[in-house]
């Protein structure tokens, strides 16, 4: 159906092509890309005259190589994980973006100062902090589930549990409910003998797992009482709670902290436009912005001080941010060198341990 | 006598064999114009993507492009040469020059695919290969110890030749050990032939399901009155005009822990709340709502070869004082042979390769080989692996065929 949603969107765009200038940009969908199409999309419409057109993939990441390598590039925007932005770059398959199109702080801290460090990188500029939790549903759980090692005890609080189908920060997860603290996870992965750990922290919940593949799910298979507790995009949580009144919970021990970067496919058709796109996108005001419409850090130091109410005009933001010094207590952030490296090795064995 | 031995001619005087070839040739040459148009269409759109895919199997030129300097040495110094300073020049000079390119992360990938680990190994030393300084062995090793790693050498060695052999070893978990001996990969990574066997073993288990449940459907259609049948027809053709995706989620409705079915028996009493059966995302998702799917395809060939045969040899048969289950057996059943090859192998073929529905229902055990062929295609983006698994299946299905054929014999299908 995605298929569909992308190929129609492309198609709407293609007749629109010869009218008016516009973009194509590639978000996670649901809840993400809205806050993205208000906070970054209407007002550069406003602003620019240049029309944006939002498409939603699973991960965005992957079609870009299809796109880039077939010589039929559409999308303009990309929207990925940091990982993937410095894989992308590495094989020659972004554009490279110079950091003096963006604009400085408003007190002047010039742009590459004002990010938080490693936002920036050749191909790549990051406009959201956002983390991977587990979140859980009031009603169905027995108990307060208070740490991640809670998350792997099934015996405490029965019930099955939703975990994206992939390696990346499932192996985290389990060595640190496995008592490693989170500055010490990435050096016990390293060894062949921690993936061996690893695999089997999940091995004693194996038959308990419902997987999960777009970001979308987890707050669904939480609803539905498909689980009781689930792995989860920060946001989606926040936004099904909060907007929704979903009684979900997020337990911030054990979060894993990543970003998402705009980056721009090589060859992409409307080059100058995207790059227009991201400088806006992200200034100090609209990566605020964003944040009053989903529960993502903004990248940009400058903006923190702005990030206030959330929509409702009521919840206030800041705590609900991976990056509050609350969810911070123990937090891992994302080693994309790890995963740029081990990515294949891990998920094949990853592929093998679920067949198994 | 003569007028017998000489040969026949036409009224212009031609030999009357060869005007009859002439004007067999043109007709031959205007029918091949006619199907011209679809020998292109099948030859563009069918066999050339497959000739491609095919090919991306056993080719990948990504470290031989981009690494020349490195892959001249390997050229001129035989297996087994220790690396020299003369190779590490070599190597600093590449790693510069697709640093430069930004090819590094193709050359990294390509390594990664044999040695695990080793794409930020050629990353991370491209970032710092400009300021590098001879002596470079020593630079290198100074940076990294792995370069000294006789597998790295190997696995280069290996790859400097766009020809290899090794994404069909992946996908038959093999590998290469350091001195380029095939050996199996650890147990714990071992994945592709434990999931070639269960699609073989679960698409024979699907084929044999949609016989048994088609034939019986086939054989009442074949026989009720035709404005009877013509009904019944609508019913089994109505899900095969519905849409997959309709099909396979109205199946995770009924199946699923908290779904039609489970809450049923739950209110029926025959199983309590918490002893609720997990009947979707394992393998008896995968089997059941693959064989609704594709039962269309056992019954539409069954029907139409059942369809003809004339009631009268079985009544024969009767009359004759054959049990009704004797005649079934040697009279009818004989007959309904195409039928059911025909079936057999359309609905096989097209399980073999399935795709969505084990994707939606199979959650992990209920995974079929195809799953991870368009894992490598999507996600992991090794598409060398991905096409090595395609043909080893394409190959399987050939193979198959063939036995099909030297076992009951391709002219014995009917297909409707």
């Amino acid at each position: 159906m995605k298929k569909t949603l992308i190929l129609t969107t492309a198609l709407v765009g293609f007749a629109f092509a010869a009218s008016a200038k516009e973009i194509t940009v590639m978000s996670w969908g649901g809840a993400y890309t809205k806050s993205q199409v208000e906070a970054y999309g209407k007002p550069f419409t406003a602003e620019t005259g240049i029309k944006v057109i939002w498409v939603d993939a699973d991960n965005p990441a992957t079609p870009i190589k299809a796109q880039v390598e077939a010589g039929n590039v559409t999308i303009d925007v990309a929207d990925v994980e940091y990982s993937d932005a410095v894989r992308l770059c590495d094989e020659g398959l972004l554009e490279e973006i110079d950091p003096s199109i963006l604009p400085p702080a408003p007190d002047g801290t010039p742009a590459e100062e004002d990010f938080i460090e490693g936002a920036i990188t050749d191909c790549a500029v990051a406009n959201i902090v956002w983390s991977t939790v587990m979140a859980y549903n009031t009603e169905s759980v027995n108990g307060t589930p208070t740490s991640i090692a809670d998350f792997f005890d099934t015996e405490k609080f029965p019930g099955k549990r939703g975990m994206r189908k992939t390696a990346k920060a499932n192996l985290e997860m389990a060595l640190m409910a496995d008592g490693v603290p989170a500055s010490q996870v990435y050096e016990v992965l390293e060894t062949p003998e921690g993936v061996d750990r690893a695999f089997a922290k999940l091995d004693t919940i194996k038959d308990d797992i419902v997987w999960w593949e777009a970001g979308a799910q987890p707050p669904q298979l939480l609803a539905d009482g498909e689980v009781v507790m689930t792995t989860a995009y920060n946001g989606r949580i926040f936004n099904a709670a909060v907007a929704e009144g979903q009684p979900f919970k997020i337990v911030w021990d054990g979060q894993i902290l990543d970003f998402d970067l705009f980056v721009i496919p090589k060859g992409a058709p409307n080059k100058e436009e995207a790059l227009q796109f991201i400088a806006f996108a992200t200034d100090t005001k609209r990566l605020a912005d964003q944040a009053s419409w989903i529960s993502y850090g903004p990248a940009r130091k400058s903006s923190s001080a702005l990030v206030g109410l959330y929509k409702d005009g009521k919840t206030e933001m800041a705590p609900h941010m991976p990056t509050s010094p609350e969810a911070l207590k123990n937090a891992l952030p994302n080693n994309f060198e790890f995963w740029a490296d081990r990515d294949t090795e891990l998920n094949e064995r990853f592929n093998a341990w679920l067949s198994q | 006598m003569s007028d017998a031995t000489a040969p026949l001619t036409t009224v212009d005087g031609k030999p009357l064999k060869a005007a009859l070839a002439a004007a067999e040739r043109r007709a031959r040459w205007r029918a091949f114009l006619l199907v011209v148009p679809l020998l292109a269409f099948v030859l563009i759109t069918f066999i050339a993507p497959i000739g491609q895919l095919l090919k991306r199997s056993v080719y990948n030129p990504a470290f031989s492009d981009n690494m020349p300097n490195i892959v001249a040495w390997f050229a001129e110094n035989p297996a087994g040469t220790e690396p020299d300073e003369e190779a590490f020049a070599a190597l600093v000079a590449d790693l510069r020059q697709a640093r430069e390119n930004k090819t590094i992360g193709i050359v990294g990938t390509r390594i990664n695919y044999d040695l695990p680990g080793s794409r930020s190994l050629f990353t991370k030393t491209a970032r710092k290969a400009r300021k590098l300084e001879p002596p470079y062995r020593e630079a290198l090793l100074k940076i990294d110890e792995d370069w000294g790693d006789p597998m790295l050498w190997q696995v280069m060695r290996g790859a400097s030749s766009a020809y290899t052999i090794n994404f069909y070893l992946a996908a038959l978990d093999l590998t290469r050990d350091a001195e380029g001996k095939i050996v199996p990969v650890d147990e714990n990574r071992r994945v592709y032939v434990t999931l070639f066997k269960r699609t073989l073993v679960l698409s024979v288990v699907i084929t044999a399901l949609t016989l048994v449940l088609g034939f019986p459907i086939a054989h009442l259609l074949a026989t009720l009155p035709l404005r009877y049948s013509n009904l019944l027809m609508i019913f089994v053709l109505l899900p095969f005009w519905t849409s997959l995706l309709v099909r396979t989620t109205s199946w995770i409705v009924l199946l699923q822990s908290q779904g039609v079915i489970n809450d049923l028996l739950v209110a029926l009493g025959i199983i309590d709340d918490d002893g609720r059966i997990q009947m979707i995302y394992n393998q008896i998702g995968t089997v059941v709502a693959m064989t609704h799917i594709l039962l269309p395809f056992m019954v539409l060939p069954l029907y139409s070869v059942m369809r003809p045969i004339d009631p009268s040899y079985v009544r024969a048969a009767r009359s004759l004082g054959a049990t009704s289950w004797t005649a079934f057996r040697r009279i009818y059943l004989p007959q309904t042979i195409p039928g059911i090859g025909a079936g057999a192998l359309l609905v096989f073929i097209l399980a073999v390769g399935y795709y969505i529905t084990p994707a939606l229902v199979g959650g992990s055990t209920g995974q079929l080989i195809s799953n991870l062929i368009a894992f490598h295609m999507q996600k992991s983006l090794n598409w060398s692996l991905a096409a090595a698994l395609a043909a080893l299946l394409l190959g399987g299905v050939l193979i198959l065929y063939w036995l099909y054929d030297k076992l009951v014999g391709i002219d014995n299908l009917k297909l409707g």
